[in-house]
């Protein structure tokens, strides 16, 4: 089977486990109701400590309310989405606890697809809806000249910050087949990353914003596009064009994330622990 | 591939590396050998019984068998797959059940799993309806299919389990401890339909379990792993042999009498008007029962089977000494 049609079949497998997952929700719909609810009003309230902030001051370390809120909409729809997709993946190392990750193992279908799709939850779209929402406001708000390029860069850097975090949380699931109870470190880097992406970059200090550029390259999913729609200056000097390399870096994360998935499967295969 | 080789192995060992805590982010590293060194050969159509205690290295065979582990070494076939390279080829070929866990969407009408089954496995529209309609009659699941799985007992979780995993008319069917937490009843069920599986269709089952009465009702053959080796794989009648295990006859006569005295058992212990006797598994009872009841006031009785533990401690024993 090519790589094309390992993809195929990965989809294939995601939207047969994922459907399966929906309608075991709506079981409990009141439940399902709620928790949706519970979802959009915790992110809600998190956005509202921004604005508290912004009560206080005019400015944020050179930024207004709503540059900062165009950073925070960018970072929480990309989060969003990759959470609605893939976020169960940090339930890997329980899986693996508790020997279910076996019954998965005995099945025709890609594990890596059987995993993400595990436990999908339709609920988690009250935190996509809410960076949406953030995102359609600053755009309202925003005193920008736009032109194609800069509503074009807008999706494109939303679904490359998805992407890089789907990649993150891969790697982070890869790395619960040596370690099962990473879930945590992992969060560190999910839930902490889209965090520190609500905050334009000059709040940090050099050697952060270095960190998140080249390292783990969150800074891809929105502070380099949105510097470039905002025409603010960049972190760190970079040049111009990064602004337009999300796509790439996303490509990139998510074949190494492959990478390490395939090498964490091949160890628990091996050592069964 | 000959037939006789239908599932094979041939010094299969799986080494793990256990890292063991030894203060502050020190490590230790210890292998343990969950399985040294198996060799043996299934036959397609043969029911066979894999037995020992807990930790003996069961579970790390099936999981080699079913692809889920690679061996660190040796030859494994099944069905001329080698399971841990193509794993997904190999999972339209066998059935799992693990009795533990269910395979079944818990929040689900029963029939929904089966569905996902159909698409997953690719089953073929027609074979598909064939399959569920014989499985769902023989193993009674008529008026269950459209109840939510967590709804189920026990004993029709696992009926479902099952069905579940043979929809794809898989060759070999794999079952860890199926029977584990059923009633008699359902005992029974189960071990019914397995016998007729493997009567009209020559399905190949391989099957874990605690319970003896399982391999004596369904298991022509039996093999015993103990430490990661294979210590003994033949009939179950040889094995009580080799074991000397015994079974026990419990009477209870009509006043508190002295010990009885009968000829190829002896009594193990008295209480009041109960008495329990032993005598050679591979026996039946029948005639000791008739010989009592001819000789001694018998107000009731029954008869206990040795359990596997005890059966293959008793190996171990007759080894150490010989």
């Amino acid at each position: 089977m090519g790589e094309g049609g390992r993809l195929r079949e990965g989809v294939r497998t995601y939207l047969m486990i994922a459907g399966m997952w929906v309608r075991s929700t709506m079981a409990y719909r009141a439940s399902f109701a709620m928790t949706t609810f519970g979802n959009f009003a915790a992110t809600f309230f998190d956005f509202v400590a921004i604005m508290l902030m912004f009560s206080r001051v005019d400015m944020l370390a050179g930024w207004t309310l709503p540059e900062v809120a165009f950073l925070y909409g960018l970072s929480g729809t990309a989060f969003g989405l990759a959470d609605l997709v893939i976020g169960s993946m940090e339930r890997l190392g329980r899986r693996v606890r508790d020997g279910t990750l076996d019954t998965l193992l005995v099945r025709p279908a890609p594990v890596l697809a059987q995993v993400a799709a595990d436990q999908f939850a339709l609920r988690r779209l009250g935190r996509v809806t809410q960076g949406a929402l953030v995102l359609g406001w600053a755009v309202s708000r925003l005193d920008v000249d736009w032109t194609l390029p800069k509503l074009l860069l807008m999706p494109v850097a939303v679904l490359s910050g998805c992407g890089i975090f789907c990649a993150v949380f891969v790697t982070g699931a890869a790395f619960q087949f040596l370690a099962q109870d990473a879930a945590e470190v992992q969060n560190a880097f999910t839930y902490g990353g889209t965090t520190l992406l609500q905050y334009p970059p000059s709040v940090f200090a050099k050697e952060l914003v270095r960190g998140v550029t080249f390292v783990l390259p969150l800074a891809f999913v929105n502070w380099l596009p949105a510097s470039w729609i905002l025409g603010r200056p960049y972190p760190l000097d970079l040049p111009d064009w990064l602004a337009f390399t999300p796509p790439l870096v996303a490509v990139g994360c998510c074949a190494l994330a492959g990478l390490a998935w395939r090498a964490g499967l091949r160890s628990y295969r091996s050592t069964g622990s | 591939m000959t037939d006789d080789g239908f599932i094979a192995l041939q010094g299969v060992e799986k080494v793990f590396e256990v890292r063991k805590k030894a203060g502050f982010l020190k490590r230790e590293r210890r292998a343990v050998r969950a399985v040294d060194g198996i060799s043996f050969a299934v036959a397609r159509g043969e029911m066979v019984g894999y037995i020992g205690p807990n930790g003996a290295g069961k579970s790390t065979t099936i999981k080699m068998l079913t692809g889920i582990l690679t061996p660190s070494a040796g030859r494994l076939r099944v069905a001329g797959i080698d399971p841990s390279r193509e794993r997904r080829l190999l999972a339209h070929r066998i059935g799992v059940v693990f009795g533990q866990r269910t395979t079944l969407w818990w929040d689900l009408p029963l029939i929904d799993s089966y569905r996902l089954a159909h698409r997953m496995y690719r089953i073929p529209d027609a074979r598909y309806r064939e399959n569920l309609d014989r499985l769902v009659e023989l193993l009674e699941l008529g008026d269950l299919l459209d109840v939510p799985v967590r709804q189920l007992s026990l004993g029709q979780r696992m009926r479902g389990d099952i069905a579940a995993a043979l929809l794809h008319d898989p060759e070999v069917l794999y079952l860890d401890e199926p029977t584990i937490g059923l009633d008699v009843v359902s005992k029974a069920k189960v071990r019914g339909f397995l016998r007729e599986l493997n009567a009209e269709r020559g399905t190949t089952v391989l099957l874990t379990t605690h319970d003896l009465q399982d391999i004596e009702q369904l298991c022509s053959r039996v093999m015993v792993i103990d430490h990661g080796r294979l210590m003994y794989d033949g009939p179950l009648a040889g094995l009580h042999e080799a074991g000397e295990s015994e079974r026990t006859l419990v009477v209870d006569l009509e006043r508190e009498l002295p010990p009885v005295e009968v000829e190829s058992a002896r009594v193990v212990r008295v209480e009041g008007p109960r008495q329990w006797l032993a005598f050679p598994a591979g026996r039946s009872a029948a005639p000791l029962v008739a010989r009592l009841a001819a000789e001694y006031p018998l107000v009731d009785l029954s008869v206990r089977e040795p359990d596997i533990e005890a059966v293959i401690a008793k190996m171990y024993a007759e080894k150490a000494v010989s």
